[in-house]
């Protein structure tokens, strides 16, 4: 076992060592060395953080054909720093009215429901915060600590765009919950475990060949999770300012943008993870723990990119169109397709790869083409009942 | 004392004041806060026993789904969040009894239990409690009835609700 192995356990190891050589026990020495190795996580997760802000930008100038930050530094790559300088500095203020303490502990939540995400992402097959066998369900229940979070944010605040704008964001994450738990359930199916690791492991062709209609619901409802345009009704400018933090300044206000930035790249990963292989790459994996890391961080890269190419070109929807949307078509397709791949799942289990492949694509195919038939049907009819049923019936003869 | 009992003190301590909180403040968003603190210590009582799964779905249902509903149906209902009046009414004598009387019970049970004072024995590698408790609620032998009338009796509670508020035109 060498360094470049396994390299966390070893400099677990040695650390632990280099503790209990000071003549601390065994018990706090391994506890002070997980603490460290969490903390080491959250600050390298910082950093990165503070570097998505400048991808964002930049990326969002590409889409609206602009340059983006160029002053300061090699392609304005300091104007993160000046831009977190300038937080820092900036008055923090409270709103008269305000609940105190539920108003500055809500930024502090809303950062950690997504930092906690990381402590069940596989980085390489032995770097991982814990391989938790409900690990699925764990994305939802930090998620539910996000909703939390703004509920807490938006009422703590005294400002009725805030509230209304918390309503709107819980109402969408509350709501999108249900779906993508549903999809999160097929990678379930094809690996047989809830463990993010095992769902790597199994994972020796991409999900998303298996089951690409999961992968774009999972895309879809990742996307309204993080309250990103088309589902950022929360936010609406023209009519809400700002939405759930629309009275929080300075670094408050900056934890929200952080962690929002951050959750979208944790999904882009997530993504990765479940459909993508995760940090598997044609068995470049297994050469080094530090490319497995690499891999991985490229995959979330990627979906981050999606996510943005997403927001930054699909216009904002209403609310009623987004809960009929949820509802009525991706909530009843995502259980559809649950169904339908457990009983092929079921049925192909003996049958060899290409069978099985092909028999999973094609049940995809058919459950997309269903609903959308279904959707064209609804919509059809509803053309009809608004625009008089004398309309079509002339228009017919 | 073991890390893990000064922990499930510490944890069943800070559980307990959290819902005693709930039921003395008199801020009714706050009272829904304190009660996500107590679920969450109980999520953490679960993941003390080993029972991770357990421990999860706790935080998903109970504090991503049913707090949150509370705080909504508090926000949507109430003009003013803040509760006035007396914070006891007359039968309180009532409700402390039948507490006390249940804690005693339980408690009374528990002493003639033999595990009651026994060391939990080790997990042994490669137990995988979520694929066990699958199965347990899926095979004929296990509970596949009970989860079954649960699942109907929800569906039937789904059914319920989608009627009632069901816009007759």
């Amino acid at each position: 076992m060498t360094f470049w192995n396994d390299p966390l356990k070893v400099a677990a190891e040695w650390l632990t060592g280099v503790f209990t050589g000071w003549g601390m026990n065994a018990v706090p020495a391994h506890v002070l060395v997980a603490f460290l190795g969490v903390l080491m996580l959250i600050t390298i997760l910082m950093v990165i953080d503070i570097f998505l802000v400048w991808i964002e930008r930049k990326v969002v100038a590409r889409f609206q054909d602009r340059i983006g930050p160029n002053r300061l530094g090699p392609f304005g790559l300091i104007q993160p720093f000046a831009d977190i300088i300038k937080l820092m500095i900036k008055e923090d203020t409270t709103p008269a009215g305000a609940d105190k303490f539920v108003y500055n502990i809500a930024p502090m939540l809303s950062m950690m429901s997504v930092l906690i995400l990381w402590a069940v992402v596989p980085l390489a097959p032995v770097m991982l915060g814990v391989d938790l066998n409900a690990g699925i369900l764990f994305i939802i229940a930090a998620g539910s600590i996000g909703t939390l979070s703004i509920i807490m944010a938006g009422w703590s605040s005294n400002n009725k765009f805030s509230v209304i704008g918390a309503f709107r964001q819980v109402a969408v994450m509350v709501s999108f919950e249900v779906p993508m738990l549903a999809v999160m359930l097929i990678p379930t199916i094809f690996s047989g475990s809830m463990g993010m690791n095992a769902i790597i492991q199994a994972q020796d062709i991409w999900f998303i060949l298996l089951s690409p209609l999961a992968a774009l619901i999972f895309l879809i409802a990742a996307i309204a999770e993080l309250g990103r345009a088309p589902f950022d009704l929360a936010e609406g400018e023209s009519e809400l300012v700002s939405g759930y933090n629309i009275e929080y300044s300075g670094m408050k206000f900056g934890m929200f943008y952080a962690g929002e930035l951050l959750h979208a790249f944790t999904f882009g990963g997530f993504w990765a993870i479940m459909f993508f292989g995760g940090y598997r790459f044609f068995g470049l994996e297994k050469v080094s723990p530090f490319l497995a890391i690499a891999i991985v961080l490229f995959k979330a890269m990627l979906g981050y990119w999606v996510i943005m190419w997403v927001k930054y070109t699909v216009l904002r929807i209403r609310i009623d169109q987004m809960l009929a949307f949820n509802w009525k078509f991706l909530t009843p397709v995502a259980f559809v397709l649950v169904m339908v791949t457990a009983l092929m799942n079921a049925l192909l289990r003996g049958a060899d790869g290409w069978l099985y492949i092909t028999g999973m694509i094609l049940s995809n195919v058919i459950v997309a083409w269903v609903s959308l038939e279904v959707v064209r049907s609804a919509a059809k009819a509803e053309r009809g009942r608004v625009e008089g049923v004398q309309v079509v019936e002339a228009a017919h003869h | 004392m073991t890390a893990e009992q000064i922990i499930f003190l510490i944890v069943g301590a800070v559980t307990l004041l959290a819902g005693l909180m709930v039921v003395t403040v008199r801020n009714l968003v706050h009272a829904a806060l304190w009660l996500v603190a107590t679920l969450f210590g109980v999520a953490i009582v679960y993941a003390l026993l080993n029972a991770g799964f357990i421990a999860v779905v706790q935080v998903v249902v109970y504090i991503g789904a049913i707090a949150i509903l509370f705080i909504f149906a508090v926000m949507l209902t109430r003009r003013q969040a803040a509760d006035t009046g007396p914070a006891l009414n007359k039968n309180w004598w009532g409700g402390a009894l039948m507490s006390v009387l249940t804690f005693a019970g339980l408690a009374y049970l528990l002493q003639g239990w033999s595990g009651f004072s026994k060391q939990a024995a080790a997990i042994p590698s490669g137990f995988d409690a979520v694929s066990q408790l699958g199965n347990v609620l899926t095979s004929p032998q296990g509970y596949v009835l009970p989860f079954e009338v649960a699942s109907v009796l929800l569906l039937a509670a789904l059914v319920g609700a989608v009627y009632l508020a069901f816009n007759k035109k």
